[in-house]
């Protein structure tokens, strides 16, 4: 800001999208700048610095480029846009606006405004002259879709400010100050309903942050069920190519128990944005009964755009989802994938030739993946409300081993482990949440278990455990049944590894596509964990292990009815009456 | 592009490399073409005056006062209605003895598709051949290989998926394609009478393997004019994606990068997601829908180019003779159709999703059996039914010389079930059940 003459260089180098400039002033690490080529400015950021040479990555295809080009630098880092009216939109990495450009091609150089500062929003004000505020703290509100939007004391502004004045009750236009703040010396700055923020930077406009204690309902029951996701805790989700990871991060945001979705698609297909503007707009929040389209915010940085950008697309995404954080909303933000993240990395750093870590990846992976996933978090604002941010990544293993790089960090950095294994989703198996490996260590909280035990039952926790154990039992048996034979096992092994088997087929296994069977309630999930375990404790009487199979097959197709039927509805108690006899029919006396 | 009123001819060359040469010039675009001797070449690294240029066809034999000339524009395509029914090499230049094409000139390698501008694929094609239609339905505007190994028929069966898939024009991109196969396309699809929707754009082994490189992008420009200007419905062959991946690694390489997993550039997800990702449904109806061939060694579909393909496609179709009635099949459970969820049950008969899920998952119980009775255990009634099961569906339904349309396919999966199973222990939907379980 204080930069009273802004640096300019000369275009001296071109590698794919590393150009070396030639400067004539100070310039700053993560600096922005635009390179010229004919007409069209390219936008680029600085990574590296070594005297009078500035090594920037172009967030654009460099052809036709050439030595010579003038660089403008901007003197900031790479910012986004704050203010009302980023809900709904499809922004790409560096927060340009999709819909709002022109043509059916991407053209270079084409940056569009992420929000726009002439909409007019009906304000509410809610802070009043004469109070003492600080970076964060709400001044006002306006309604964007059902949420009410807060315009905050801009997150630069440091220290202690005074409300001087804060306009009235009505409608005013985003670039309108609504506000009039004066320092400690005295001095007056005008607020408006939009502010920026470098994105590599993370928004600490909170007074403390707890660990999560909130279950946060997905509908997906080998999370919530199994392996919790708190509000404001981080998973990720690593699996080889095509075993669920985008089907069930999509899941994940038409059904959780979030104010809102930010999706970050990050290096992925663009057939998969596609099919969220799609359907979003058509189905509903059962939650607002509105269009679920009305919270979700889409950055799209596609495998097909810029590399470089796809590096800047998770930062906007978390530095979105921070600022709704800070008006004290519950932000889902989700990445598919953070392994393409980290090639982008990758990619840049073999391109500046500098040592590499593991599988050619930067030494400094372990670092920047764990102080994003810090960026996280449930966080008392200073108001004393609360907001939060969860975030689940997917991580998209090389050869489907997890042991690489951005698996081995990322397990460091995230609390909830969802493996998907490439065997379960052979087998269809899905979601293929491995049952065995993955892991909530928020099932480990004291504030977790005792949540648990208030807002679900007080005996979940243990029947979640005994669940656990009975899969783990159920896999010896079936390891032991196939090393000695069907008949060279007791019955009971075979009991044990089918009673594994309704466990699996009835909890585990969940049809993304099917309407009913998609979301599972949490009400639903522990009546159905009941009935389950129920089955699990019974003792059965047979004859030969041959009838334990056929009978345990009708068990499964029963319940599996009762998955796919309304619950409570008339199928539902079919099912569950026909359900209770043939238990009947086996049960020990 | 700007034209040049007189063209400057360098003759200094200062390194010259395996791959490339570097000269003293200035006023140079990035990625700009050249020739070396008469031999294409490209712009890939300018630092100050020195300008590094990729040769296609290899630096042997060129001398360090070789003849450069660039040419002011990076690698074009002349676009036109003329394409159709001609046969280019990697260059673009015909090979069929025909005319030079006369059209509007394109750069290649162009622009991505706005993802806000495409429209969602919905419309099915069908090949009749029921390991796809059944299992893995394929839609237009989606991306797709077959993984197979060298020694599978995958161009045989790429070429009739081409031609009964009813598209408006057939793209061949061919990389690495030896003589004898290239010539089997062409009477293929002369046979059909198809020659004049197909283009080809052809590299075979005779040809430098560097200009693989060029392949897929000038198939793919061909494709964008006439799926974006002509509105039509295009498909794409790729074959085979290795064999270019191979190429890339052998630039990469000559060039000192690091290299990351199988001596494959660390790049290799971007280089392919960029030639994948051009697969589209514009929504004012015209598509683009690749087909591609990624063969693998010893079925290894760990290895770096099949892994990073399988990350970009959505899906794949996975080849492999089945010993047990020897033919050869589309495996049902390393192929996946990604989009088929958009068609099926929609476009086709309601029971598809269910009947598809219910007798992949019988197979599989078939080969648990398979694998009990070799190692020496004794099998079930159960495990004997699903054998029995695996058998047939294997034959009637699996293999790649099954031609019938999808409804037939789902009946016949209903007659199977009914052969071998009881309702409970196919466990379908009981309102599918009802209607078609076999009297
Ligand atoms: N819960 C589910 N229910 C039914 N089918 C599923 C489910 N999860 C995944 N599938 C099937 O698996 C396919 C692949 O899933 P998805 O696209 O989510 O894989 P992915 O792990 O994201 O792969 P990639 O790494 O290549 O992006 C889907 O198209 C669908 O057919
Ligand atoms: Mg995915």
């Amino acid at each position: 800001m204080e930069k009273n003459k802004l640096t300019t260089g000369k275009v001296a180098g071109i590698i794919a999208n590393l150009v070396i400039v030639d400067v004539d002033g100070p310039v700053s690490q993560n600096e922005i700048c635009y390179i010229n080529l004919g007409g069209v400015r390219l936008m680029a950021e600085v990574i590296k610095v070594l005297g009078t040479k500035a090594y920037t990555q172009v967030f654009e295809s460099t052809r036709g480029l050439k030595i010579g080009e003038s660089v403008d630098f901007m003197g900031h880092m790479l910012e986004v846009t704050l203010g009302p009216g980023i809900l709904s939109r499809n922004f790409d990495g560096l927060q340009n606006d999709l819909d709002k450009m022109e043509g059916t091609f991407l053209k270079r150089g084409e940056y569009t405004a992420p929000i726009n500062v002439d909409q007019e929003w009906p304000f509410t004000p809610l802070a009043k002259a004469g109070d003492s505020v600080m970076a964060g703290d709400w001044l006002g509100e306006v309604k964007e879709n059902w949420i009410g939007h807060k315009i905050m004391v801009p997150f630069k502004f440091e220290g202690k400010y005074t409300v001087k004045s804060v306009k009235a009750g009505g409608t005013y236009k985003a670039s309108d100050t609504i506000a009039v703040l004066t320092d400690r010396d005295g001095r007056e700055v005008n607020v408006s309903m939009v502010q920026k923020w470098p994105v590599k930077v993370p928004i600490k406009a909170y007074t403390d942050k707890p660990r999560p204690f909130r279950l946060m309902e997905t509908g997906v029951r080998i999370i919530d069920t199994m392996n919790p996701i708190v509000e404001g805790g981080t998973g990720f989700v690593p699996g080889p190519f095509g075993s669920g990871k985008t089907v069930l991060q999509h899941a994940l945001s038409k059904q959780a128990e979030a104010d809102l979705i930010i999706v970050a698609a990050c290096g992925e297909r663009a057939n998969e944005v596609v099919e969220i503007f799609t359907e979003f707009p058509e189905l509903d929040d059962p939650r607002t009964g509105r269009k679920l389209m009305e919270r979700t915010t889409i950055i799209a940085n596609t495998s097909n755009m810029p590399v470089a950008a796809r590096e800047a697309s998770v930062y906007t995404a978390m530095t979105l989802g921070e600022y709704y954080r800070s008006m004290g909303l519950k932000v889902l933000l989700l990445a598919d994938s953070t392994s393409r993240w980290a090639q982008a990395l990758r990619e840049m750093s073999n391109r500046m030739e500098e040592l590499p870590g593991p599988d050619a990846f930067p030494m400094d992976l372990p670092a920047i993946i764990s102080s994003f996933y810090a960026r996280a978090g449930y966080v008392y604002l200073n108001n004393g409300s609360t907001g939060s941010i969860t975030f689940i990544g997917t991580v998209s293993p090389a050869g489907g081993n997890l042991k690489e790089p951005v698996t081995e960090s990322t397990k460091k950095a995230a609390r909830c482990f969802f493996a998907l294994s490439q065997q379960r989703a052979d087998s269809k198996r899905y979601p293929a949440v491995d049952p065995i490996d993955s892991y909530s260590k928020y099932l480990e909280y004291p504030e977790l278990q005792e949540y648990l035990a208030e807002n679900i039952s007080p005996e979940w926790l243990a029947n979640v455990l005994e669940t656990k154990n009975l899969l783990l039992r159920g896999k010896e048996a079936y390891e032991q049944i196939n090393i000695l034979g069907d008949d060279g096992v007791p019955i009971d092994y075979h009991l044990r590894y089918w009673k594994s088997e309704v466990i699996d087929f009835v909890i585990l296994q969940q049809d993304a596509f099917d309407k009913i069977d998609a979301s599972t309630p949490i009400e639903r999930q522990k009546d159905m964990l009941g009935k389950v375990l129920e089955v699990c404790r019974t003792g059965f009487d047979f004859e030969s292990f041959e009838e334990v199979n056929p009978y345990f097959k009708r068990v499964i197709n029963v319940f599996k009815q009762m998955n796919y039927s309304l619950y409570q509805s008339g199928d539902f108690k079919k099912y569950e009456a026909e359900l209770d006899a043939i238990i009947k029919e086996r049960k020990a006396a | 592009m700007e034209t040049k009123a007189f063209q400057k001819i360098y003759t200094k060359v200062t390194q010259i490399t395996k791959a490339t040469c570097t000269l003293q010039a200035s006023g140079i675009g990035y990625e700009e073409m050249a020739t070396v001797n008469g031999r294409l070449a490209q712009v890939v690294k300018i630092n100050g005056d020195n300008v590094t240029l990729q040769i296609f066809s290899g630096t042997e034999g060129i001398p360090t006062n070789a003849e450069v000339i660039f040419l002011g524009r990076p690698p074009v395509l002349k676009v036109g209605e003329e394409l159709a029914g001609r046969f280019f090499n990697a260059y673009g230049q015909p090979i069929d003895g025909g005319p030079e094409v006369e059209g509007e000139e394109r750069e290649i390698g162009g622009p991505s598709v706005n993802p806000v501008r495409r429209k969602q694929p919905s419309e099915l094609i069908a090949t009749g051949i029921a390991g796809i239609d059944l299992n893995n339905t394929l839609v237009t505007g989606q991306k797709i290989p077959f993984f197979a190994d060298p020694d599978q028929p995958f161009n045989q069966v790429m070429a009739m998926v081409a031609l009964r898939a009813k598209a408006d024009k057939i793209i061949l991109g061919g990389m690495g394609l030896t003589n004898d196969d290239y010539l089997y396309y062409k009477n293929v699809f002369d046979n059909a009478g198809a020659l004049d929707r197909i283009i080809s754009f052809v590299n075979t082994t005779e040809n430098p393997p560097v200009e693989r490189l060029l392949v897929p992008d000038m198939a793919l420009t061909a494709a964008e004019y006439f799926a974006y200007d002509k509105k039509e419905t295009v498909l794409v062959l790729l074959t085979d994606m290795t064999l270019y991946a191979d190429a890339l690694s052998i630039v990469s390489n000559r060039m000192d990068q690091i290299p990351s997993k199988d001596s494959m550039p660390g790049s290799l997800y971007s280089d392919l997601a960029k030639i994948y990702e051009k697969a589209v449904q514009f929504p004012e109806g015209g598509s683009i829908t690749i087909i591609a061939v990624t063969t693998l060694s010893g079925g290894d579909i760990t290895h770096a180019i099949p892994d990073n393909t399988g990350y970009i496609t959505e899906g794949q179709l996975f080849l492999r003779r089945d010993s047990d009635i020897g033919k050869v099949i589309v495996d049902p459970f390393r192929s996946l159709s990604r989009l088929k969820q958009l068609v099926i049950g929609k476009q086709t008969r309601k029971d598809h999703p269910q009947v598809m899920n219910a007798a992949v998952r019988l197979y599989a119980d078939a080969s648990n059996a398979k694998t009990k009775l070799e190692n020496g255990f004794d099998l079930t009634d159960y495990d004997v039914r699903t054998m029995n099961f695996a058998r047939e569906y294997s034959n009637d339904l699996l293999a790649i010389d099954v031609n019938i349309d999808t409804t037939m396919m789902l009946d016949k999966a209903w007659e199977l079930f009914g052969k071998h199973f009881s309702k409970a222990e196919v466990g379908i939907k009981q309102e599918f059940v009802d209607l078609y379980w076999p009297a």
